[in-house]
């Protein structure tokens, strides 16, 4: 038994290294999560078991400003990571389809450098930018600069899959009278669909969760959920904002987990 | 039997002067060929020396640079492949793998235009042609390699094409299934009587199935013609070594009467063979011999008396095959079939022998 000599198991601190890692990353959200559910107005005093604050989120009279911020968040995220995805799609195709051109590298640098990009810098940017073609910040200049910095996201993905799908799956289609168009939209497209999925999840969930360029381009009285939340923390934080939380949380494992099942059915396929 | 060269009204694609190049690079070399209707015909010859070029661009996926290309009378430079009546066995098949087996084979008809309900019925016979029809359900990663060859098959069948384009299908395949599956493509060309255009390196493929060849290598036609005619009578070098072994051995012409020259092997041994256009006295050949038309004996019995001693045999199946050390001359390679065992002797390493050929078995090829 060879392989029992090299198990990573038996490496000396091994078991406490794994502890202290797995305690970093998810005692704080445990807490969050446990402290949403206590009755106690404190955020650090366990009093029992209750959904008070679940219903104070909704009812309570704060309720009107995180449902106009949620639902800020959630058409903005739908939109932005829509429409990202979609243009990511279609530069894939030209990238990756249109053979050798001279600057495909070039390009390609240019579409996936803004991930490289600090975010400040990016909503400095984008913010000096709609000031000088004078855009008055609002929800649109929001979704804009979402759009925009969802595109890298959803490229990743998307032109990774499609480098997996050989061009000889076209050229059959093409071989079997189907025009370009239908090759693209019965052979590529169903082939891609796993990666444009994830490229879509993953731009849905980088714009529900941005805070810095959204906090820079939005508007006075247009709140997005991270920035209706920081606003309400700052005046100090009080339990519901541990339930908000909990509810985000909640939404990105359900993302993570339907994106995790679509990328294993297609291995079976 | 079909004539080397088809009447011009029966000529499926007819190839003209085609070059293609890639840059600087020369793939293709003023390759012209006719194929004729309804036959079984093959392109033959090493990696890279051009064959699935030339399928690309009668396919549609690749430009002609210089020279033309017809299909039924038909000039199809311009004519994109969608809308060319050829249809291709791609070499690792190129199944949809998002559809199932039917929806791969219905595709072609469904993008012709005919209803989905005609497509599938079609679909269905095609399937039971290739003998596939309880997997017709499945999706093409849970067939074996020989299933899925067949699926590709039946899809490149049913549309009915003029043309049907098959580059190496069965080289994925293990040598049974190889072998059988030559038959299979072989009585589906004869039934269905469509045009086959087989591209294969391996040339006891072409030579079981093919009812014309087209030796080519490095961008170039070497020999077109039948297998038997390819066989044993190559034009050239390349195509005596590439088709077939046998036995290369370098002479020079010694003189020229009445159609016969005589070669000077080495030794003092002379041979004698048809002469050939352009092959004077002095110059340096090269003689090919198969070695099946070469036998041994203890005693002499042709003129031409090579002698030498047995280095060693090697069982091959259906054959024994000889190696021969010339007296004074280089070696020869001898295959004695083992049925014909019983009446001739085995010569064992180190037995003196004579060697001797049929006649007309010694063919002069230049370079
Ligand atoms: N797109 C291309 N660009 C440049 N050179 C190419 C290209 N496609 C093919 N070639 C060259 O053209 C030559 C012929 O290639 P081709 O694919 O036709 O060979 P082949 O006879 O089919 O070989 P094999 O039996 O290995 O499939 C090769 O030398 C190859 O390197
Ligand atoms: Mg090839």
């Amino acid at each position: 038994m060879t392989k029992r000599t090299h198990d990573i198991r038996r490496y000396p601190g091994f078991l406490p290294m794994t502890i202290l890692c797995l305690t970093l990353l998810y005692a704080p959200l445990i807490v969050v999560t446990i402290y949403s559910f206590n009755s106690s107005n404190s955020i650090t005093n366990w009093e029992g078991l209750s959904l008070r604050w679940y219903v104070d989120v909704f009812t309570g009279p704060e309720a009107e400003k995180f449902k106009r911020a949620a639902w800020n968040s959630f058409t903005i995220a739908l939109i932005a990571a829509t429409t990202a995805t979609t243009i990511a799609t279609l530069a894939a195709t030209g990238m990756i389809r249109a053979g050798q051109f001279k600057l495909r590298t070039l390009s390609f640098g240019l579409i996936s450098l803004p991930l490289m990009v600090p975010e400040i810098v990016t909503a400095v940017a984008t913010l000096i930018f709609f000031n000088s073609i004078g855009f008055v910040r609002g929800y649109t200049t929001i979704l804009l600069a979402h759009i925009a910095f969802c595109i890298p996201f959803a490229y990743m993905p998307i032109s990774a899959r499609m480098q997996g799908v050989e061009d000889t799956y076209e050229q059959a289609a093409l071989d079997l009278y189907a025009s370009k168009r239908q090759a693209f939209t019965k052979i590529l497209l169903p082939l891609m669909m796993p990666g444009i999925i994830s490229g879509f999840l993953l731009a849905f969930i980088i714009s529900l969760d941005d805070f810095i360029i959204t906090n820079f381009v939005k508007g006075a009285g247009v709140e997005t959920l991270p920035t209706a939340i920081f606003g309400a923390v700052k005046q100090g934080i009080k339990p519901n904002i541990m339930a908000i939380s909990t509810m985000l949380l909640a939404v990105s494992i359900i993302m993570v987990t339907i994106s995790y099942f679509i990328s294993k059915s297609d291995n079976k396929t | 039997m079909i004539n080397t060269t088809p009447e011009k009204s029966q000529i499926a694609v007819d190839i003209n002067h085609v070059t293609k190049r890639y840059g600087t690079f020369t793939a293709l070399q003023h390759m012209s060929l006719s194929i004729a209707d309804n036959e079984f015909f093959t392109l033959l010859g090493p990696s890279g020396c051009g064959k699935t070029t030339l399928l690309r661009m009668i396919a549609g996926f690749e430009d002609v640079t210089e020279g033309e290309i017809y299909l039924f009378g038909d000039e199809i430079e311009n004519l994109p492949p969608n809308k060319r009546p050829v249809n291709t066995v791609f070499q690792n098949y190129a199944l949809f793998p998002h559809m199932s087996v039917t929806d791969n084979v219905a595709f072609g008809l469904e993008m012709l235009g005919r209803s989905k309900a005609e497509a599938r019925t079609r679909a269905g016979e095609m399937l039971e042609l290739v003998q596939l029809s309880q997997f017709a359900n499945r999706k093409p990663s849970q067939l074996s390699g020989g299933q899925q060859q067949r699926v590709a098959l039946a899809r490149a069948l049913a549309p009915q094409p003029k043309v049907l384009l098959l580059d190496e299908p069965l080289s994925a395949l293990d040598l049974k299934l190889r072998q059988a599956m030559r038959y299979e493509l072989k009585s589906l060309q004869r039934e269905t009587g469509i045009t086959f255009i087989f591209v294969t390196h391996d040339q006891e493929e072409a030579l079981t199935m093919s009812d014309r060849i087209a030796v080519m290598s490095n961008g170039e036609l070497q020999q077109l013609g039948a297998a038997r005619d390819i066989y044993e009578a190559p034009h050239n070098v390349f195509v005596a070594n590439f088709i077939g072994e046998t036995n290369l051995l370098d002479v020079t012409v010694k003189h020229i009467t009445g159609g016969r020259a005589t070669c000077d092997l080495g030794g003092d041994y002379a041979l004698s063979c048809d002469a050939i256009d352009g092959v004077s006295a002095g110059a340096q050949v090269h003689l090919s011999v198969r070695p099946e038309r070469l036998y041994l004996s203890e005693t002499a019995t042709d003129a031409e008396g090579l002698e030498g001693r047995v280095r060693d045999n090697i069982f091959i199946g259906t054959d024994i095959q000889t190696i021969v050390a010339l007296n004074n001359g280089p070696e020869i390679i001898v295959r004695t079939s083992n049925s014909d065992r019983g009446s001739s002797r085995i010569f064992e390493p180190g037995n003196a022998v004579h060697v001797n050929m049929e006649a007309g078995a010694a063919r002069l090829l230049v370079d």
